[in-house]
């Protein structure tokens, strides 16, 4: 009686549901199609509004980011996560996937990235040479994390420049209170204004976070320039809408919106 | 209708031994899947390597600081909770709860935004030279506030169930409230009182978010046990199952010697009904 009675709910709720669902596709029908991209955090505000302008060529595709530490994503990747692309912040976790046979086709550059120092607006520490300062509150991404290797490598590279002193890097390193795991962690912590200097990617700094950070431009000879690779991965189950993103990342306009976030598009591309 | 009510036990019997099955499977493939995944010799090499001993080390000393800590402070309030009739008493029992179902990192950010550098009680901090996050203090907190509620609602069950009779008889032969406290009302409700303090620790232990939020990760000085063992998964798994696996036959050990130990185990949150006959 009950299981009789469940059923003849539950047919009716399926026969509510299915003319909804069947019709909103247009001509189309069946399940959305969900295109489901990996991207390092520093990605996360551009590939927002890139997921827009996809939608908008592509009605009906719900497009659903993982948005972490690149290290964090390439081992999900490699454990059987199911994405159909990867944007990796370092050329390092995308060569690492493709040793793994996990990538389809080559692997393209589609931005660049710098470092820039942060340091809460409240209370902002006035020169670089200060990062050395004893005492001084320093949170880098850990090392495995690109931006942490690569804040490491400009720290070490500021140490050789003229007007910082030649044991400027260790003494740096040797503030560090924190070795976050990803790079917005990095930046909440001065956004907070618990830390008195990070090191983050340029393109972290959006217009929201500006309100509570200061900027200090590391110099050109120091900085580090990261490589974003992006790739279709072997047995993505919508390869076709994921070609169509790394396409819209390689085209003038998803060149656009990588540049109005901080990023740098590469050139003759 | 015996034979009807037989068939009817027995199916009862197969579905509770299904359920179990299912559960104990649930609970216990994941565990036994990072126990077997590491060969013995290689995890041996992985859990003697400095970093993770400082790790391990930091770990215990933590997680024994805010067990102390939550003794110190949960216990009068758990007499308070458990003998004192007051306004208000339910939304405090609320209160000391909450944190147990507060997502940690949210805890997190709230112990920063009160005593971080720019919080309430950090600003005061702040006018003596103190700064607590990124310190091996802010760990001891961090795993204060979540671990608490666990031992407070375990001690005051303990000692509500403690017959009144014995504290009236106490107070008929002039024994003040502290002294009763101390010499009736403890002892009968210690088995709880450990209980609790065991639950609160193995919290303490595997505390992670609020942690590395409020205060940071940084090897020797900030990195448990848990936040090595993330950090590790980036790099090294090996070395991070290694970890997890250490955890897991800490845990275990505290928790099954304990419930040897007393042999009518007391599930505070059960109550009653889990506790049995003393």
């Amino acid at each position: 009686m009950r299981a009789r009675r469940l059923a003849s709910v539950a047919s009716l709720l399926l026969a509510a549901a299915l003319p909804a669902g069947g019709r909103a596709d247009g001509p189309r029908p069946g399940p959305p199609r969900t295109l489901t991209v990996f991207a390092a955090a520093s990605l996360t505000r551009a590939f927002g509004q890139l997921a827009d302008s996809l939608r908008q060529r592509m009605p009906g595709l719900v497009v659903t980011f993982n948005f972490a530490g690149s290290q964090q994503l390439a081992l999900q990747i490699e454990q059987g996560a199911a994405a159909d692309a990867f944007a990796s912040a370092d050329a390092r976790w995308m060569a690492e996937i493709e040793a793994h046979g996990l990538v389809d086709g080559a692997p393209r550059i589609f931005a660049h990235n710098r470092l820039v120092v942060v340091t809460p607006a409240a209370a902002p520490i006035a020169r670089l040479a200060d990062l050395a300062r004893p005492g001084l509150k320093l949170v880098l991404a850990a090392d495995a994390v690109p931006v942490g290797r690569y804040a490491r490598q400009a720290l070490a590279s500021l140490g050789r420049m003229a007007g910082f002193p030649a044991d400027f890097g260790p003494r740096a390193l040797a503030n560090v209170v924190s070795e976050e795991e990803n790079v917005k962690a990095v930046l909440a912590k001065v956004q907070l204004g618990e830390a008195d200097a990070g090191i983050v990617y340029v393109s972290d700094v959006t217009p929201e976070a500006a309100r509570d950070v200061r900027r200090l431009d590391i110099p050109d000879a120091a900085n580090v320039v990261a490589d974003y690779p992006v790739a279709v991965l072997r047995g993505a189950r919508e390869p076709e809408a994921a070609r169509a993103f790394v396409a819209l990342l390689l085209s003038a306009s998803g060149r656009g919106v990588l540049r109005a976030n901080g990023l740098v598009a590469p050139a003759g591309e | 209708m015996p034979a009807r009510s037989r068939r009817r036990g027995r199916w009862w019997a197969i579905g509770v031994a299904v359920a179990v099955g299912a559960l104990l499977a649930f609970l216990g493939l994941p565990l036994a899947s990072l126990v077997i995944r590491v060969p013995p010799g290689v995890l041996w090499a992985r859990l003697l390597t400095p970093a993770s001993l400082a790790a391990l080390r930091l770990s215990l000393v933590t997680s024994v600081l805010s067990t102390l800590a939550v003794v110190a402070l949960g216990l009068p309030a758990a007499y308070v909770l458990a003998t004192r009739p007051f306004r208000g008493r339910r939304v405090l029992e609320v209160l000391v709860e909450l944190p147990m179902v507060l997502p940690p990192t949210v805890a997190g950010i709230g112990l920063l935004l009160a005593f971080g550098r720019a919080g309430l009680a950090g600003r005061v901090l702040g006018w003596f030279g103190l700064s607590i996050p990124f310190t091996t203090l802010a760990v001891v907190l961090a795993q204060l506030f979540v671990s608490c509620p666990f031992f407070i609602a375990a001690a005051t069950a303990g000692l509500r169930e403690v017959d009144g009779r014995y504290a009236d008889a106490a107070a008929t032969l002039r024994a003040d409230p502290g002294h009763a406290f101390r010499r009736v009302l403890l002892p009968l409700a210690l088995p709880s009182v450990v209980a609790g303090a065991a639950m609160s620790w193995a919290r303490a232990l595997g505390e992670f978010g609020a942690t590395i939020m409020f205060a940071g990760n940084l090897p020797g000085r900030t990195q448990t046990l848990p936040l090595a063992v993330y950090m590790g998964l980036q790099t090294d798994l090996e070395s991070a199952v290694a970890l997890s696996v250490l955890l897991l036959i800490l845990s275990f050990t505290v928790l099954l010697g304990l419930r040897l130990a007393h042999r009518t185990p007391r599930v505070p949150w059960l109550g009653r009904a889990a506790g049995g006959g003393r």
